[in-house]
């Protein structure tokens, strides 16, 4: 008992440093707290992972129609049975998540690059600039958008995964930017941002050490939103025969070879799983919007 | 006071002694109306400032909100461009510097301003919010850094270790003790505390108070010090300039304008402080109406309007700032 008080007290106390946890880890340790969100990441990352698996999945190509054996119902063979050109569908469920996630991803990421980029010159610089800018952006948010797709789809005479994305980001933009004007033309009045211009800083560091990472929270939000809507958006655009050929596989591709009145009534086996991907990933992403929005900004109780 | 020192008042203070120096000093707002935003109008935020500081001393601005005082600090801190008149600093004229050479100078003044919790990046750790002057100034390496960074977290009250956290983690005061030793970093010659305590409790300010003053002898530090709080800026200050719309009316020693202050609206300002003493009752100096509007100051003085010993000449004559007794600055026609 001895030695061990004494020991004990030998024992050097070691020096305690805590390290703070910057927000963004706070924030992220707020959202895997949030169960809806929790589940929203978990179907998601499922989802994820069966359209990169999907040759693993199922024997079938997308690509390659049986046409010996069209329009079959659910066998053995063809878990989800065959379309009317004879291609697998279940094939088709699992490829089609490639495009669908593609272009909502890639569109997203595309808008949400040009309108931080737009919007933040416009924000920063403010004055005539700004008002300029945003004369534009008034423009853009009218222009017909269904009528651009088709003209570029003409022009350029393909139909494709790149076009619908190129479309997308070239279009979606201006809603971002303005989002996204308003917050650098907030922060530009913070204390801390003037206080960087006093010690010395430059506009660069300005923009990317103390505007850009302040705006992080709020453009992860706001992507989250656009994936979601944008994975409907593809759908849609599929379903009226805009969106990619027919023989890529794409769930609103799905969709639309399946609006008969035959297939609609006898064929749920074909639009059902399409149908239901499109809304789980939709879902899914929606709650991720959600939890990441209250996790970075717990105040608002939306 | 020494017989020598009285005989320094502003005018006669030999130029070396002197870090800042505004002339004239102008900074309107414009308000732009219609559909082509024209101008049709201006605020006048700062309508003709001029005044000295010397090295190593204090200025007090006092005033109610609204009457410029704290334009005057950003238009010192270059944040803002005055419309017209000069600054000069340390013997250099730095109202048209910009760019590199602004950035050089800007090293020897700083600004401590009056919200903590928005004066400093959430998103930065104190350590890197407490580094970034000198990193961006290019003041030593990495090492030499996070030591200078431990050493003026500790000149500020602060244990080094604080450094590995980040602001939210702090309580008002302490965050303002990290504003200050940001301040500090580059060694400034000159700090514009703007309303620096007036967002802090009562206790918490004695203790920012007090270490600004500690700063102040440690280091050579002159401060320019903006607040509304008379109380504060007599605990702090060698000189106080009181201003209102925008103007100077009366600049003088601390002592003096506290003991017999001359311009009247310095007069109803003192009366409507609290007196810590409870025996002591005094004539509370009532005003009537409201600050006029600076977009469209009375003429004259513009005083006038609200001040209990107007006369005629005050409607149409602006009074100058001018030497009143032993070099006690007032602007006002009473004394002329």
């Amino acid at each position: 008992m001895a030695t061990q008080i004494v020991q004990h007290a030998v024992k050097k106390p070691e020096r305690k440093v805590t390290v703070g946890k910057s927000p963004t880890r706070l924030a992220f340790e707020r959202f895997f707290r949030n169960p809806l969100a929790v589940a929203g990441v978990i179907v998601l990352s499922l989802i994820i992972l069966v359209t990169i698996f999907a040759p693993f999945l199922t024997k079938f190509s997308p690509s390659t129609a049986d046409i010996m054996n069209t329009d079959s119902p659910p066998t053995a063979l063809h878990p989800l049975g065959t379309d009317a050109s004879g291609f697998d569908n279940l094939a088709r469920v699992l490829y089609g998540g490639r495009v669908d996630l593609t272009v909502a991803f890639a569109a997203a990421f595309m808008s949400m690059f040009l309108g931080t980029l737009y919007g933040g010159i416009s924000g920063f610089f403010g004055g005539w600039v700004d008002n300029i800018m945003m004369r534009f952006v008034d423009i853009m948010l009218n222009f017909p958008f269904l009528i651009l797709v088709l003209a570029l789809e003409s022009i350029f005479s393909v139909q494709g995964v790149w076009i619908l994305v190129f479309v997308v980001g070239v279009t979606a933009w201006p809603g971002p930017a303005r989002l996204m004007r308003g917050m650098f033309l907030q922060l530009r009045e913070q204390d801390y941002v003037i206080g960087a211009r006093t010690i010395g800083c430059s506009s660069w560091r300005i923009i990317f050490r103390h505007m850009l990472p302040n705006t992080l929270s709020f453009l992860i939000v706001l992507v989250s939103f656009s994936v979601a809507s944008y994975v409907g958006l593809e759908a849609a655009l599929s379903f009226l025969g805009l969106g990619v050929p027919l023989s890529v596989p794409s769930w609103g591709g799905m969709l639309n070879a399946s609006t008969g009145y035959i297939q609609l009534t006898t064929e749920p086996y074909a639009w059902g799983p399409p149908m239901a991907m499109i809304v789980l990933t939709i879902l899914s992403v929606n709650f991720i919007g959600d939890g990441l929005r209250d996790a970075f900004d717990p105040q608002s109780k939306a | 006071m020494s017989v020598a020192e009285r005989q320094m008042d502003a005018n006669h203070t030999p130029q070396s002694d002197i870090l800042l120096e505004l002339t004239g000093v102008k900074k309107y707002f414009p308000i732009t109306g219609g559909v082509l935003r024209r101008t049709i109008g201006a605020v006048k935020a700062v309508d003709d400032i001029s005044f000295t500081l010397r090295k190593g001393e204090t200025l007090g601005l006092v005033g109610e909100s609204g009457c410029g005082k704290s334009t005057t600090g950003r238009v010192i801190m270059k944040i803002l461009d005055p419309t017209a008149g000069t600054i000069r600093f340390d013997g250099r004229d730095i109202t048209k510097l910009s760019g590199r050479a602004l950035r050089e100078m800007r090293q020897d003044f700083q600004m401590v301003f009056q919200d903590p919790y928005s004066s400093l990046n959430p998103r930065m750790s104190v350590g890197a919010l407490v580094a970034e002057p000198l990193i961006v100034n290019k003041k030593g390496t990495r090492e030499q850094i996070r030591d200078e960074v431990e050493r003026l977290l500790q000149v500020v009250g602060l244990s080094p270790e604080a450094r590995l956290r980040f602001p939210h983690e702090f309580s008002g005061g302490q965050r303002q003790r990290i504003a200050i030793a940001r301040a500090l970093a580059l060694k400034p010659k000159l700090i514009v505390a703007d309303e620096a305590v007036s967002a802090l409790d009562v206790s918490i300010q004695a203790q920012i108070l007090n270490l600004l003053a500690d700063l102040r002898k440690e280091f050579g530090l002159s401060y320019v010090f903006i607040s509304h709080n008379l109380a504060v800026v007599k605990h702090v200050s060698d000189r106080v300039g009181v201003m209102y719309l925008g103007r100077m009316v009366e600049l003088a020693d601390k002592a003096k304008l506290y003991s017999q202050p001359l311009h009247p609206y310095t007069q109803a300002l003192l009366s409507a402080a609290p007196e810590p003493k409870r025996n002591v009752t005094r004539d509370r100096i009532v005003l009537a109406g409201d600050v006029p509007s600076p977009a469209n100051p009375p003429s004259g003085c513009a005083f006038h309007t609200r001040c209990p010993k107007v006369m005629d000449v005050c409607k149409s004559q602006r009074p100058e700032l001018t030497a009143y007794g032993d070099g006690q600055l007032v602007a006002c026609h009473l004394y002329a």
